[in-house]
């Protein structure tokens, strides 16, 4: 404990100095004896005690545990939005019917037509009905898009993920570059620029970002379309590619904004740590001891950022995609909750509430792989 | 520490002064931090000037934001309407001021309600423990494993677009945020000694509760109302936008953004739009440098 403390007294000071005399400074403080030495005895004690035999068998088993709340977690969602639905006054038929077409038929027709779709059992045995058949993979039959709705699912989660995934992709390569920069260039104008552009991107909503690419770069510059996923007669992926740029940056923007943060707190805290100032005394050269050492460590946190973020982007994906006219989930949800379709926004939930849980288990595990001193709770 | 003090000091009916100077000098330390952050003042002036442009509409703008002036349909900005007319010829000037109203209206009134269902859920769950916590964090977790923006799709759908019905959605949607944050404040703070003390002098738990836990949660509390706010008006423009917000005759700075998708608005008439879209950006940055500010008022420990 009094020899972390002159150590901190003795490398503190000198954590922004040049190099030079850091280095000069940390070769000082390790030659003064007061400072613990490592043996390789001492040494293996230390990494005994961090992983003890039995830590397999442990992550296994809270595995198991999260997984279980995981489906616990879905039932409980599932459950929740079908009672909300059920509840509410109106249900699919008035959607179906308009109310001339209703006045029209006699009341044992719209009786008939309610049992035809199954409206007339009472919510908990609709329930039952609707669960089991989820359970075996049947979602039920779309009325608002008038097909089955898993095959309704299949291309709209497809065109989803597809901007999903080159979003995250796009979003974290910005995000974690420019934290970096930042964090290397502390307390420089350049560390300032990067630094508040995402503040002010967190105050612009998607809609209004996008709809500024599409004045500027669809209108003005005239370099890319403003909405769609295919130019007519034409389905290749380059016209796939290039219908993609502008919805992917206004969702990979908001991501990097945030992860800017993140990532330059954690770079510098990293930085600023023993083993880096120890790493760079022992001579390392400033380049390797950014990239090989302190690159992995603040990489670490980040990942449960990435994780926190989904639901996010899945939301701004929401929104993003009808400026865009982007034939995704987004786009059959709000065209789902308006025609009252239960089947198809049921369908929707279990997809969207599914992938947010098994992500949020992925991070986890991939975080305790990442830091062994994390214990999966 | 300080706090613990002030809470302890507080307790001993005979000693309110000394409790009051501490509480005193424990504030003037927050107003401190959060004036030395000079976005927050900014914020907290924009944010002002915003608020005052809400209450004082009507007489900003007499003729209302529901008056059509069939002389002057997509009119640009001047010749009797400061910043021209809408597409059906209603005063922009108008209908952004009162549409400072809705989104002021729905930010506070969303986060009022979601705070009141988070905090209960919050304490019960965190002071009750055992299967009262298992089961309200599962219902909690069950929220959050969907985007809120999705819920309140589903929601709105359900009961139908109005002012009252979005504020409540976005209540219903956001809750599980502050109903985190309370549990697990009330964890930390049922292991300190001031609770112990003064459940060994024989205080009830509501008094606990209501005198020595809930006090110490209105510092993070206010941190997340401030940004639930902020997250409460981005959220309204956003369902605005889709045409899932407020109705029509209520104005909406996102309904008016919405008109932009209109290529001929947003190609040659961009004085319908525009004003709407900066008052969002305006109105969320200076609530979220607000919360920046309040968060290292309340944290000291927080850099940055």
């Amino acid at each position: 404990m009094i020899a972390i403390r002159a150590w901190e007294l003795l490398a503190g000071p000198s954590l922004r100095r040049s190099s030079s005399s850091f280095i000069r400074q940390g070769r000082d403080a390790l030659s003064a004896s007061s400072l613990p030495v490592a043996t390789t005895e001492s040494f293996y004690k230390i990494k005994l005690e961090l992983y003890p035999s039995s830590r397999g068998f442990e992550l296994l088993s809270t595995l198991v545990r999260r997984i279980g709340s995981s489906i616990v977690v879905i039932l409980v969602t599932l459950t929740l939005i079908f009672v909300g639905l059920a509840l509410a006054p109106g249900d699919e038929l008035d959607t179906l019917l308009t109310p001339e077409a209703a006045a029209q038929l006699s009341p044992e027709d719209i009786a008939e037509k309610r049992a035809e779709l199954g409206l007339d059992k009472p919510v908990p045995v609709r329930y039952a009905i609707w669960m089991s058949k989820t359970l075996s993979g049947d979602l039920g039959y779309s009325t608002s898009e008038d097909a089955n709705v898993s095959e309704v699912l299949k291309t709209y989660v497809g065109n989803t993920a597809i901007l999903i995934f080159a979003a995250l992709f796009l979003g974290v390569i910005l995000g974690v570059l420019f934290g970096i920069l930042a964090a290397l260039k502390e307390n420089t104008w350049i560390d300032y620029v990067v630094g508040s552009i995402p503040i002010f991107i967190a105050g612009v909503p998607g809609f209004i970002l996008s709809l500024g690419f599409i004045y500027f770069i669809s209108v003005k510059l005239n370099a890319l379309p403003a909405g769609g996923m295919h130019s007519l007669d034409d389905d290749s992926f380059l016209d796939l590619l290039k219908h993609m740029i502008l919805p992917v940056s206004v969702l990979a923007l908001v991501l990097a904004a945030q992860l800017v943060r993140y990532t330059r707190a954690s770079m510098l805290e990293v930085l600023n740590s023993e083993f880096i100032i120890a790493a760079k005394s022992k001579g390392i050269s400033s380049r390797r001891v950014t990239f090989n050492h302190a690159f992995k460590a603040a990489l670490v946190p980040i990942i449960s950022v990435i994780g926190l973020h989904l639901p996010e982007i899945i939301a701004g994906a929401v929104i993003t995609e009808t400026v865009f006219r982007w034939e995704g989930m987004g786009t059959l949800a709000v065209r789902a909750a308006g025609g009252r379709d239960v089947p198809m926004v049921m369908g929707i939930v279990v997809v969207v509430a599914i992938t947010v849980v098994i992500t949020n288990l992925i991070t986890d595990i991939a975080y305790t792989i990442a830091d062994p001193r994390v214990r999966l709770g | 520490m300080q706090i613990r003090e002030c809470a302890l000091a507080k307790n001993k009916k005979n000693s309110v002064t000394a409790g009051e100077v501490v509480y005193k000098t424990n504030f003037q330390e927050a107003l401190e931090r959060f004036k030395s952050y000079r976005l927050a003042l900014v914020g907290s002036f924009v944010f002002s000037l915003i608020f005052l442009m809400a209450i004082f509409a009507n007489v900003l703008a007499p003729q209302g934001p529901e008056y059509i002036d069939f002389e002057a349909v997509r009119q640009p900005p001047g010749n009797g309407h400061l910043l021209g007319t809408d597409n059906v010829g209603r005063d922009v000037w108008a209908r952004v001021a009162f549409g400072a109203r809705t989104s002021l209206t729905v930010g506070v009134g969303a986060v009022v309600v979601a705070l009141a269902i988070g905090v209960t859920v919050g304490l019960l769950s965190g002071f009750m423990g055992k299967w009262v916590d298992t089961i309200l964090m599962r219902i909690t977790d069950a929220f959050m494993s969907v985007p809120a923006l999705i819920l309140i799709i589903i929601f709105i759908a359900i009961v139908g677009p109005s002012l009252l019905n979005v504020i409540l959605v976005i209540a219903l949607a956001t809750w599980p945020t502050s109903a985190r944050v309370v549990r697990g404040q009330v964890l930390t703070l049922r292991e300190q000694e001031f609770i112990t003390a003064a459940r060994v002098v024989g205080v009830r738990t509501p008094k606990i509760l209501t005198s020595h836990i809930f006090p110490n949660l209105l510092g993070p509390l206010s941190v997340v109302a401030t940004f639930g706010v902020a997250g409460a008006i981005l959220t309204e423009a956003g369902l605005s936008f889709l045409g899932l917000g407020v109705r029509p005759p209520i104005s909406s700075w996102g309904q008016m953004v919405n008109l932009a998708q209109e290529s001929q608005i947003l190609l040659a008439e961009q004085w319908i739009f525009l004003p709407s879209g900066i008052m969002i950006v305006l109105t969320v940055l200076s609530v979220n440098f607000i919360g920046d500010g309040l968060r290292k008022a309340v944290d000291p420990k927080s850099v940055r």
